[in-house]
């Protein structure tokens, strides 16, 4: 059984999302899904266990071998965003279970359960793969799923966001299939593995370099880095707060994750490093990324498209610390990666709380929620705190190994850029807290009552780990480095 | 005694914290609440009394806690400088809080609970940095601290309370990330540590450009301490009630600021490095200017509470002079202005809100013939004001004599002209007010009759006062203590 556990992982998701339609009960369905991933949690935290003390895992599916059969492979790196991926989607299950209840008509429930685990399946399934194909097939389910599960809500408004993300990633799709069929005819062969070894052979080919181009620029599609991030505000902005918490939480996280495994597993990064200025090219977009999104962020007056314009600047973060190219740098990305999930779902979630209960999420409508929602407004600020960085949050664990990451590489510049950035979000969190606190509401609404446990205990859950794992980093901050150095090879 | 030194040091920190939950219970019954924060208060002062004996008897207390970062721990120490500034904030935290309940009550302030809730975690914070035993624990201290004082410095939610929330968050969240945590991180980069220690961390080899600037980060960086430019959030701080102004921006905050410096200049630079430093050299002037300029634009405020801010700029520049004077004696009277200082400014802000609840007044112009209705506050203010000044019988007179000291063990002449010069504006923008309140005409001509502000304000200031006066006689305590940082 535990020999199965790779493809148990990915399989179980994939196997329940047809079954939500047979049991068609909103209710049981919620409570089946949430088993169904929490399961994946469990399988996922058994598989870093065995990964950490065994090394890494490999699983031939249906017995085929690697190279002619597809290969699961799970190491530090994947076996790390598995838990993530997994966990959070089982806390924000939770809530889902009273908050679609406002937000989506009660005919779609099942509707939205069935996508959100195909989206789940194919997150797994793009993590735990170690064949370039069957990546792209993953891609495409969770990104069908997530086109479905960002237009299912009653916002008209949703539509267009969908399509608009639809249209960008449809052909960041294409570019990396384009970028995998280019390979294929290079070398013959699909598992990642067999690619690396078969690649340096053709390293001089031109094909090789365009497929690379290809590939990168469809992924920095999926990841949303600036200026490939427009699909990303509208989607978040407008999609019903539950999408929103795990889409940001995990799906540009797994772009990330593919960004990183084509990088340095399949290509190389002596190969990276003679073909394409990509470092460069990274530190520019990222930082550009970090201070244009970071500054829309400020005057929005939607308080998901405010934090959705903070995750384009996140993701600065995390290409920045790819963009250093050293161990350390590689770290801090893995860190944000992490880190940056947990700020995202709490926040997103306490949102959602806060539309449950006003059904807006305009910023001025926030007005004197302090009093009213009290805990649900600190868990905004507390997520918030840890996007700015503030000590004994996970914010601040990712911007001290960055800040160390860049000054070991002499970029004194950028590490001072990235502190007066932090700045900036400082701004745009404080525009929040000052409507929550400090402005008083225009309308008196009495019948406003602070969220259901149902959905502050997720949220808290969230904010703890947020403090938690700035405070205890021996997870995050070990894994991290144990990933960066593998995937530099040294052991 | 029956508890270890090290669970003495964590409670110190950890009883403060302990009172939060106590207060937020006790919300609908004030007297009970007020009594939680009472209690702690006591028992924070009976530790940092017994951490002093055992100090005294020559007991290390040192704890390493977990580690956030593989090599770099949460830990905490005790040395003289922290024991003075711990000692200093808890007792004036039971004075002000015996002095808070007269005011907030006089005032019919809203949303108390908050008010004595953020005011424990302050103080929780104040005693992390303290002990800090790294720059490190230091830093998440700091931060704290200033987050913790946010929603007392917009306490009364207006639009201007706002205004000054905003500066005051900006100014300290945007000098300590951008300059101190730099500052930080690069230490541990060059030094390998960030672990206080006697003589400093950097190793010899260490370029001086590097330590050089790593200096005026570091100063720049610590806005607590308020150089120039950095110093507009302590005026911004004034739209807070005045218990906070008191305990927290002349006691708490700012002395967190100086004592961070001290900290910086005795055990990470180490006095011979830093005597070698040219930008040293360049941050003492700098240090000078601001105890000038603010002195001059404190002349300028009619507004009590604005004059005080300014005032109190001007006193923290005396400290950091101390410390960037890099001898024994400017280390000595920086650390012990640190106590001096504390309570003779707290009496001042004591009085200002002694004034406000009492007979409303929050300009100086209107104080004329004051004393007439409040002769206690008005005696007090004026011996207050002598402690500012330095003149005995006051506590002030030996900070300001070891730093003068310092800068002639030194040989910098144009400092000790400074600081001479700014005790005449201190005498001029001060004693004034006392002096007009006694033996000038009152403003209105209202009958004359005693009103003071209610008595657990009058007892919280008339004992301050009397602590500048005992100060004067008593100091042998003190001055041991700030010479053993030396030691």
């Amino acid at each position: 059984m535990t020999a199965h556990l790779p493809i148990l992982q990915v399989i179980i998701p994939l196997l329940a999302a047809p079954l939500c339609l047979f049991i068609r009960i909103p209710r049981i369905v919620g409570i089946f899904a949430i088993l169904v991933s929490a399961t994946a949690f469990l399988i996922s935290c058994g598989l870093l266990q065995e990964v950490i003390t065994g090394g890494t895992l490999s699983y031939q599916l249906g017995g085929w071998a690697a190279p002619w059969g597809i290969e699961y492979r799970i190491d530090k790196l994947n076996g790390y965003l598995l838990l993530l991926v997994s966990g959070i989607s089982t806390i924000v299950l939770v809530a889902a279970q009273t908050s679609i209840s406002k937000e989506l008509p009660e005919n779609r429930h099942t509707f939205f359960y069935t996508a959100y685990l195909l989206c789940l399946t194919g997150l797994l399934g793009i993590l735990a793969t170690a064949d370039a194909f069957n990546l792209f097939v993953f891609l495409e389910i969770s990104a069908l799923s997530s086109y479905t599960l960002i237009a299912i809500g009653t916002d008209r408004r949703a539509l267009t966001a969908s399509y608009q993300y639809l249209v960008m990633g449809t052909i960041g799709a294409t570019f990396i299939i384009i970028g995998v069929g280019l390979m294929y005819m290079m070398t013959g062969t699909l598992n990642m593995y067999d690619l690396a070894e078969r690649l340096p052979a053709v390293y001089e080919s031109k094909t090789v370099l365009s497929a690379f181009g290809f590939f990168i620029v469809g992924v920095c599609l999926k990841l949303a880095l600036f200026p490939l991030h427009l699909w990303l505000p509208n989607a978040y902005a407008y999609a019903p707060s539950i999408t929103t918490a795990f889409l940001a939480a995990t799906s540009t996280k797994v772009a990330v994750y593919v960004l990183i495994r084509y990088i340095f597993s399949i290509f190389g990064i002596e190969f990276v490093d003679m073909s394409l200025p990509l470092g460069d090219i990274f530190l520019f977009l990222g930082l550009t990324g970090i201070f244009v999104a970071s500054v829309a962020a400020i005057y929005q007056l939607n308080i998901k498209r405010l934090f959705a314009y903070s995750s384009v600047a996140q993701i600065g973060y995390i290409i920045l610390g790819l963009a250093i190219g050293t161990e350390l740098g590689l770290t801090a990305t893995l860190l944000h990666l992490f880190n940056h999930a947990l700020m995202k779902a709490a926040i997103f979630l306490a949102i959602g709380a806060v539309v449950y209960r006003i059904g807006s999420a305009q910023l001025s409508h926030y007005a004197g929620l302090g009093k009213k929602m009290p805990w649900t407004m600190a868990a905004i600020v507390a997520g918030g705190l840890s996007l700015i960085g503030v000590p004994l949050t996970v914010g601040f664990v990712s911007k001290w190994y960055l800040v160390v990451a860049l000054l070991d590489k002499g970029w004194w510049p950028v590490a001072v850029l990235v502190l007066i950035s932090s700045l900036i979000a400082v701004i745009y969190v404080w525009r929040v807290v000052e409507w929550i606190y400090l402005t008083p509401p225009r309308i008196i609404t009495d019948e406003i009552k602070e969220a259901p446990m149902s959905q502050l205990i997720p949220i808290w859950i969230l904010v703890l780990a947020n403090i938690y794992f700035g405070v205890d980093t021996r997870l995050t901050v070990g894994v991290s480095k144990l990933a960066a150095q593998s995937l530099f090879g040294v052991n | 005694m029956w508890l270890a030194p090290e669970t003495l040091l964590i409670l110190t920190i950890l009883v403060p914290l302990f009172a939060v939950p106590g207060i937020i219970a006790a919300n609908r019954f004030p007297n009970r609440r007020e009594g939680v924060t009472i209690t702690a208060s006591i028992i924070l002062i009976y530790l940092v009394t017994t951490l002093y004996g055992l100090v005294q008897n020559g007991t290390s207390i040192a704890i390493k806690g977990p580690a956030l970062f593989p090599g770099l721990h949460l830990s905490f120490e005790i040395e003289p400088l922290g024991m003075i500034f711990s000692l200093v904030a808890g007792f004036l935290w039971l004075v002000t809080t015996v002095y808070a309940i007269g005011y907030m009550r006089g005032h019919h302030e809203k949303n108390q609970t908050r008010f004595y809730s953020c005011f424990a975690i302050a103080i929780s914070s104040v005693m992390g940095i303290a002990y800090a035993g790294n720059l490190f624990t230091l830093f998440i201290f700091y931060e704290v601290l200033t987050l913790s004082t946010y929603p007392l410095v917009t306490h009364s939610g207006t639009p201007k309370a706002k205004e000054g929330g905003r500066v005051y968050l900006g100014v300290l969240l945007s000098t300590s990330v951008l300059f101190l945590l730099l500052a930080i991180i690069a230490t541990w980069y060059t030094a390998g540590t960030v672990e206080f220690q006697k003589g400093g961390v950097f190793p010899p080899e260490t370029a001086p450009i590097i330590t050089g600037t790593l200096l005026v980060l570091y100063i720049f960086g610590i806005g607590k301490a308020a150089i120039m430019p950095f110093h507009r959030w302590l005026p911004a701080a004034m739209v807070a009630p005045t218990p906070v102004s008191a305990l927290l921006h002349a006691v708490a905050v700012v002395k967190a600021g100086v004592f961070s410096v001290l900290k910086v200049c005795v055990y990470i630079f180490g006095l011979d490095l830093l005597r070698t430093l040219p930008s040293a050299e360049f941050m003492l002037y700098l240090a000078a200017a601001t105890v000038l300029l603010a002195s001059i634009v404190a002349m300028r405020q009619d507004n009590l509470k604005a004059r005080l801010a300014y005032s109190t700029v001007s006193q923290l520049g005396y400290i950091t002079i101390g410390a960037l004077l890099a001898t024994n004696a400017g280390i000595v009277g920086g650390a012990m202005h640190i106590a001096m200082h504390a309570f003779g400014k707290i009496t001042l802000f004591f009085c200002a809100g002694a004034i406000m609840v009492a007979a409303h007044k929050t300009e100086i112009s209107d104080m004329r013939g004051l004393g007439k209705t409040m002769p206690i506050t008005m005696i007090a203010f004026f011996i207050g004001s002598l402690s500012i000044i330095g003149l005995p019988p006051t506590g002030g007179t030996w900070g300001k004599w070891f730093i003068m000291t310092g800068a002639f063990d030194a040989g910098k002449w144009t400092i000790m002209i400074v600081l001479m010069l700014s005790s005449l504006l201190n005498i001029a923008y001060l004693l004034p007010i006392p002096l007009r309140a006694f033996f000038s005409k009152q403003a209105y001509g209202k009958p004359v009759q005693i009103k003071e502000a209610p008595l657990p304000s009058l007892l919280a200031l008339s004992f301050t006062a009397l602590g500048c006066i005992f100060l004067f006689f008593y100091t042998q305590p003190l001055y041991e203590l700030a010479s053993a940082i030396l030691q």
